[in-house]
């Protein structure tokens, strides 16, 4: 009963403040976010907004200024298991085989050759790539890479997934596959999704919730429920009600971004 | 439908791939450029020496060649050994210490801190300067020749393999933290294959100061060896000698570079090239 209640992600009064070489920025101010088990969040708000300090804190990556951060109540204070990350740039290790990347967080946890090699050739296939188990990440194209880095995070089997705009870097007709590809991924496998974007296309299509933050300092200023029944896909950009949601985030969006410019 | 998306990517891949062919031919065109080029100079050479007042110092391509035939039976050979030897020895040395001391500076800022203005106050001094230095503490046997060539290569590959351990790009640091890598993992797992490439570059320029060094200490008083040949047949005014030690040593120091190129292509080909 308990459990069913309890959030998977916790964020309470969460500050992040670099010291600049012109003083304290502020990146987060008094931050509060609860992020259900098996829930598709994604963050939108202009460049500088701290969308990225925020998923680096989750991920265990940078440490909070002050605040509580918790993952299925334990406070986060380094990286872990359960949090996968999916980098923009990819951070494929390219001295690595496509199957020795994606297999890599198995192999760490000292999971055995034969059984991390099923389990990596499980995920290689769910994002079609079974193919290119032995080739090397400079053979693939950027969408392939990235599949490779999805199907890596998957692989380590964590319940959260951390996506830093992990389709930023891909052209249009690339970025729109991977979107559903991911939604199926997700569908089947079941994780908590926490999705960063600066499209507010891709948000509303991805996402049961966007959030959207507030240029500095980094601030969440509301949180909108999308109510467009999964299972979605490109069609669903066509409908009506994703034209009102979009619109009306975008609108919002653009605000901060007017704000960011003055 | 994720398969549909991997046929057009495959497409992608094979458009790719006729792109490396368009390349490896014109690779072809740049060895018949590498070969004429070679024609060309070796005619202009000959040309050269056919001018009475250059041929006292530029001997022709067929008289090197006779030289160079007659000087394998005059020990030639134990020359060219001595040689590669002293630069074999002294570059083995100097790169057996460059790595621990370069992975030890890139990883510990204290380390770094406390070596760093030695090597670069050491790296501004030709080695050369040391030979004197050297004689005095090591004679004038094998080991004051490695010496030198050690302190010249070691400070070279030290600097190159710490920039490589230090522009180990820190989102795959990243990208193995969250994987679960504690510290060991990510030195041996990222940190280090990482920077195998920056060793490989380490490991070119110290072969090639190795071997500019060698000749200056062979210079300065050696019964063996190229350099002591060369300078030797200078005395002499032995100017077929002397090109031939200069050829010679040119080769050798190509092939050599050629061979750690070899290798980097085996071994490092995963690097990404940008054409």
């Amino acid at each position: 009963m308990m459990n069913e209640i309890m959030p998977k992600i916790n964020i309470r009064n969460l500050s992040k403040i670099y010291q600049g070489r012109h003083g304290e920025v502020v990146a987060l101010n008094d931050v509060n976010l609860e992020i259900q088990a098996n829930e598709f969040i994604c963050v939108v708000g202009p460049s500088g907004c701290g969308k990225s300090t925020l998923l680096n804190i989750i991920a265990g990556l940078e440490n909070k200024t002050s605040g509580s951060v918790m993952a299925d109540n334990a406070e986060i204070i380094k990286p872990g298991k359960e949090r996968g990350v999916v980098f923009q740039q990819y951070a494929l290790f390219p001295w690595k085989t496509v199957l020795k990347n994606v297999e890599f967080g198995l192999k760490l946890n000292g999971v055995g050759k034969q059984q991390r090699r099923e389990k990596a050739m499980e995920y290689l296939d769910l994002v079609g790539l079974t193919e290119f188990a032995n080739a090397y990440p400079k053979e693939l194209s950027g969408g392939m890479r990235q599949r490779v880095a999805i199907a890596r995070a998957f692989t380590a089997e964590p319940d959260i997934l951390l996506m830093d705009e992990p389709f930023g870097a891909l052209d249009a007709q690339t970025r729109a596959q991977l979107q559903e590809e991911l939604l199926h991924i997700w569908d089947t496998k079941k994780k908590t999704c926490f999705f960063i974007t600066h499209d507010v296309d891709e948000a509303v299509l991805l996402a049961q919730k966007v959030v959207i933050m507030s240029a500095r300092p980094g601030r969440i200023k509301e949180i909108i429920d999308v109510d467009i029944p999964y299972p979605r896909n490109q069609e669903t950009k066509l409908s009506e009600r994703f034209s009102e949601i979009k619109n009306d985030i975008w609108s919002k969006v653009y605000k901060e971004y007017l704000s960011v410019k003055k | 439908m994720a398969t549909n998306n991997v046929d057009f990517e495959k497409k992608q891949a094979e458009a790719m791939e006729i792109k490396k062919k368009r390349l490896s031919l014109s690779r072809i065109d740049n060895r018949i450029m590498v070969i004429i080029s070679l024609a060309l100079g070796i005619i202009a050479w000959f040309l050269l020496a056919l001018i009475p007042s250059v041929s006292t110092i530029i001997t022709n391509p067929i008289i090197l060649i006779k030289t160079f035939i007659s000087e394998l039976e005059n020990g030639l050979i134990s020359d060219i050994y001595t040689s590669i030897f002293r630069v074999l020895s002294g570059f083995l040395l100097g790169l057996v210490v460059a790595i621990p001391i370069a992975f030890l500076m890139g990883w510990y800022g204290t380390f770094r801190s406390l070596t760093e203005p030695w090597i670069q106050f050491f790296r501004t001094i030709p080695p050369i300067a040391l030979i004197p230095l050297v004689i005095v503490a090591f004679g004038v046997g094998e080991s004051a020749k490695i010496a030198v060539i050690f302190v010249a290569t070691f400070l070279v590959m030290v600097v190159s393999i710490y920039q490589g351990v230090r522009n180990v790009d820190p989102t795959l640091i990243k990208a193995a933290r969250v994987l679960g890598a504690n510290d060991k993992d990510i030195f041996f797992e990222v940190v280090v294959p990482a920077s195998f490439p920056y060793i490989l570059v380490g490991v070119r320029l110290g072969l090639a100061s190795a071997w500019t060094t060698l000749v200056a200490a062979e210079m300065t008083g050696a019964s063996k060896g190229l350099g002591n040949m060369i300078m030797e047949a200078g005395t002499f005014f032995r100017m077929d000698q002397v090109i031939l030690g200069i050829v010679l040593i040119g080769i050798i120091g190509f092939i050599m570079d050629k061979l750690v190129l070899y290798l980097e292509k085996k071994l490092a080909g995963w690097q990404e090239v940008s054409k």
